[in-house]
């Protein structure tokens, strides 16, 4: 089964995303509520798409992108942002950065849905 | 508010209460800052975040006052952090005040308590927005000589931040330094702590070290007063690598670091004096967004107020024509070519209005797979959700209306037609079941089409059912669309059909009548075993209409020009009666005929004309021609809703004025079509 890293810090964001992932029933799903979070899960879980949001506390979802876009071991893993409106300049930056998708919060649950199966198929 | 609360959403009204609280306690502590002159710039970044957390997580439950209130503290404070504007006493007293409303809404939320109105609240924060912005040099990331590789993850928070310590003359440093990965959280912590004792963290870059397993490289970057020395004490690690930067700028600048060009105002100011300083020198404090959220009540009145200028040009126009009668030639024509102008004009601020009203079906997909991804788990069904046509669109208060039964027949695709997992492996489909939601265009009209792979509409259940509720009768022979059709008649549905819709239980009669309501008409088609279709056919908007104005027993009617196929003028001898349903032969096909006069009962004087016409009309598949005594022409109206008293007439869908002092009525069209073969069936 396919895995993906959600990181964001935002318990019922997170439960949200969670959900809509499940209802896909095809992917297993690992949850960091920060970015630091993500950097330890990294290592330790094969993962094969990662979700981030951008405003977090330790490290933001930028600094997470170029990490994962410099480090061999993940620069090839889908990675879509999810975040909030207002924050362009910084989604623009994410794209710039390697990101391959965003949404905007409120997100359309079935547009998250179709891009996850675009990127990992179904199992 | 009045649905149950589910898991979900309490879930989030608990986390939004959790927000509100830190918020409170995080703008306390701003306030006591403030007093001392000194702001935490993390402070007002965490209060940032808080109201932007709030407003995503608002927005996607619904909750359009917390999110719309925490959008504007969000941009308030945004512009306070990338300090566009100062702090003073007005602005954080308008930030209490607004987290107190904010703290209100959302213990309303969870007590499904009424709305507040947060326009006043809302207009106060946008009144702070419009304070003088402190003064500052004009200085450009790129003067820092900072690489590339940092510059771009900086967010926007960040850059400001930086720009903020250079101006302040403290020095840039970057550190570098590598921790374990299994302890890099605390070290990076203890590391942080300390320096921020020394100045300011501004931003902390995760790079993969050269040990990409064991080890994780970051970079910081770190604003302070210190020298050099100093922060390599601090940092005190033998491998981190400490770097001032932007040093040699520094130095070309004039030898001495860049001060300051203004003091930072952090003293309350005049709220009446800052604002009236603003215009001309706050072209910062802008919103990001560019749209603005509008009062569909507004939109309606504008509606009107437009639909009311047609009608006054109607009345320019026939003066013209009359000058013209009378002999004033030349008067006339300048007063048509005026009048012809006006409408040119009349037409494009139309199609603007009717535009602004339009949003895209997309958003009620997103409530659609919601109920998909709840009932199928209800059920313990694996059902796909494919959506297209998300972008089509259609007039708000339509959207609005087609909600509930386009969630009823979604709902009973899962219920009744999707067949359980096993079921379906066993009938050799896949195991997950398919509904697909498109909407596309049609002429003037938006079709909505529902279409599951499950077990199709059982044609016997149906006959059975008629025929128990005496809707039929053993002799009636019914093709089989007339039979897929009794499914919309009203007590048709039993339990095995009735589905429960914001707590009421809602048959497919009531969603053909919701649909009718808006002049939508409802139409499906079923193979048994393979799946079933609904087709759901919309006008684009309710608002204005072209109408072809009829007249029969001297009365006048409106009929809307988009059901209007043609009108032709027939005898009496050219029309047939089948099976006690008069009827014309239309080129190849026959066409059921419904008298305007008997479906009114109204009394034709002087008897029956020899010649009249027939308005042929036609919603989706369905065609009818309606025997009318005279065709007055074509004019725009405006279909005024009937109010209380009269709702619910058949036939009848609105009122229309007709710009000279007559009201007529408007035609319910699907309806009558509806009406009419369910007579002829």
């Amino acid at each position: 089964m396919k895995k993906i890293l959600i990181t964001e810090d935002s318990a019922t964001m997170r439960s949200l995303l969670v959900s809509t992932i499940e209802s896909l029933d095809d992917y297993e799903i690992v949850e960091a509520s920060s970015g630091f979070e993500a950097l330890r899960l990294l290592p330790r879980e094969k993962v094969d798409l990662i979700i981030t949001d951008i405003n977090m506390p330790d490290i933001n979802g930028l600094e997470l992108i170029n990490y994962v876009r410099n480090n061999p071991n993940y620069k090839d893993i889908p990675l879509f942002i999810v975040s909030t409106e207002g924050s362009e300049k910084d989604l623009e930056k994410g794209l710039a950065l390697g990101a391959n998708e965003y949404l905007v919060k409120p997100f359309d649950p079935a547009r998250l849905q179709h891009l996850i199966q675009k990127y990992l198929g179904r199992d | 508010m009045t649905q149950p609360i589910g898991k979900a959403v309490k879930e989030f009204l608990a986390e939004a209460e959790e927000i509100v609280d830190q918020l409170n306690l995080d703008l306390l502590s701003l306030g006591d800052c403030a007093d001392v002159g000194d702001c935490n710039p993390d402070l007002i970044n965490s209060i940032f975040r808080g109201a932007h957390s709030l407003k995503g997580l608002a927005g996607m439950f619904g909750f359009a006052e917390i999110s719309e209130l925490a959008h504007n503290l969000e941009n308030l404070l945004d512009s306070l952090r990338l300090g566009k504007i100062p702090l003073v006493a007005g602005t954080l007293n308008v930030m209490f005040d607004s987290m107190e409303l904010l703290g209100n809404l959302v213990r309303g939320a969870g007590e499904g308590g009424g709305t507040i109105d947060i326009s006043p609240a809302v207009q106060r924060i946008n009144g702070c927005l419009n304070a003088r912005p402190a003064a500052a040099a004009e200085l450009q990331l790129s003067d820092l000589g900072l690489p590339d590789k940092v510059l771009n993850t900086l967010t926007e928070y960040e850059e400001h931040r930086l720009l903020e310590n250079f101006r302040k003359g403290r020095n840039i440093y970057s550190i570098l330094v590598s921790f374990s990965i299994a302890t890099f959280d605390q070290d990076l912590g203890e590391l942080t702590d300390m320096l921020k004792q020394a100045g300011e963290v501004i931003s902390t870059l995760p790079s993969a070290g050269g040990n990409l397993e064991a080890a994780i490289d970051f970079e910081l970057l770190v604003g302070s007063q210190q020298g050099l020395d100093e922060i390599i004490a601090i940092v005190n690690r033998d491998t981190a690598v400490v770097t001032l930067l932007g040093a040699a700028k520094r130095e070309t600048a004039g030898g001495k670091p860049v001060a300051p060009a203004a003091p930072v105002s952090t003293e309350p100011a005049d709220q009446t004096t800052s604002t009236a300083v603003a215009a001309d020198i706050s072209p910062t404090a802008k919103s990001i967004s560019r749209t603005v959220r509008v009062d569909i009540g507004k939109l309606d009145e504008l509606m009107n107020i437009v639909g009311e200028l047609v009608l006054s040009h109607s009345t320019i126009s026939s003066i013209s024509s009359r000058l013209r009668l009378d002999g004033f030639s030349t008067l006339a024509l300048e007063l048509g070519k005026a009048a012809k102008n006006l409408e040119r004009r009349l037409t494009e601020l139309q199609k603007g209005v009717m535009e602004i009203r339009m949003i895209p079906v997309g958003q009620l997909y997103e409530k659609m797979s919601r109920i998909v991804r709840k009932v199928s788990r209800e059920q313990g069904k694996k059902v796909d959700l494919r959506l297209f046509g998300a972008d089509t669109e259609l007039d708000k208060l339509i959207i609005e209306d087609i909600s509930d039964p386009l969630m009823h027949i979604i709902r009973n695709a899962i219920d009744h037609a999707i067949e359980p997992p096993e079921e379906r492996r066993n009938a050799g489909k896949d195991e997950k079941g398919c509904i697909k939601l498109s909407s596309y265009h049609k002429g003037n009209h938006v079709v909505i089409e529902i279409e599951d792979d499950g077990r199709g509409i059982d044609r016997e259940k149906v006959r059975r059912k008629a025929l128990e509720r005496k809707f039929i009768s053993e002799t009636d022979n019914l093709s089989d669309h007339e039979l897929l059709e009794l499914i919309f008649l009203p007590g048709f549905s039993t339990s095995d059909t009735v589905s429960e819709i914001s707590g009421r239980g809602v048959g497919m009669d009531v969603v053909k009548n919701n649909l009718t309501a808006v002049s939508g008409i409802v139409d499906v088609e079923s193979t048994p075993g393979v799946g079933s279709r609904f087709i759901i056919t919309l006008p684009i908007t309710l608002a204005i209409i072209k109408a072809l104005i009829i007249q029969s027993c001297a009365r006048t009617y409106a009929l809307p020009i988009t059901s209007v196929m043609e009108s032709l003028m027939i005898r009496q001898h050219d029309i047939m009666t089948v099976e006690k349903q008069e009827v014309i032969q239309l080129r190849e096909s026959t066409l059921p005929l419904l008298r305007l006069s008997g479906y009114f009962g109204l009394q034709q004087a002087g008897g029956t004309p020899d010649e009249f016409y027939v308005v042929v009309v036609g919603v989706a598949e369905k065609r009818l021609g309606i025997i009318v005594d005279d065709l007055l022409g074509q004019q725009d109206i405006v279909i005024k809703a009937m109010g209380e008293t009269f709702k619910g007439i058949r036939g009848i869908s609105g009122a229309a004025d007709l710009g000279d002092q007559r009201t007529i009525l408007v035609l319910d069209v699907g309806g009558i079509i509806n009406e009419s073969m369910r007579g002829s069936a």
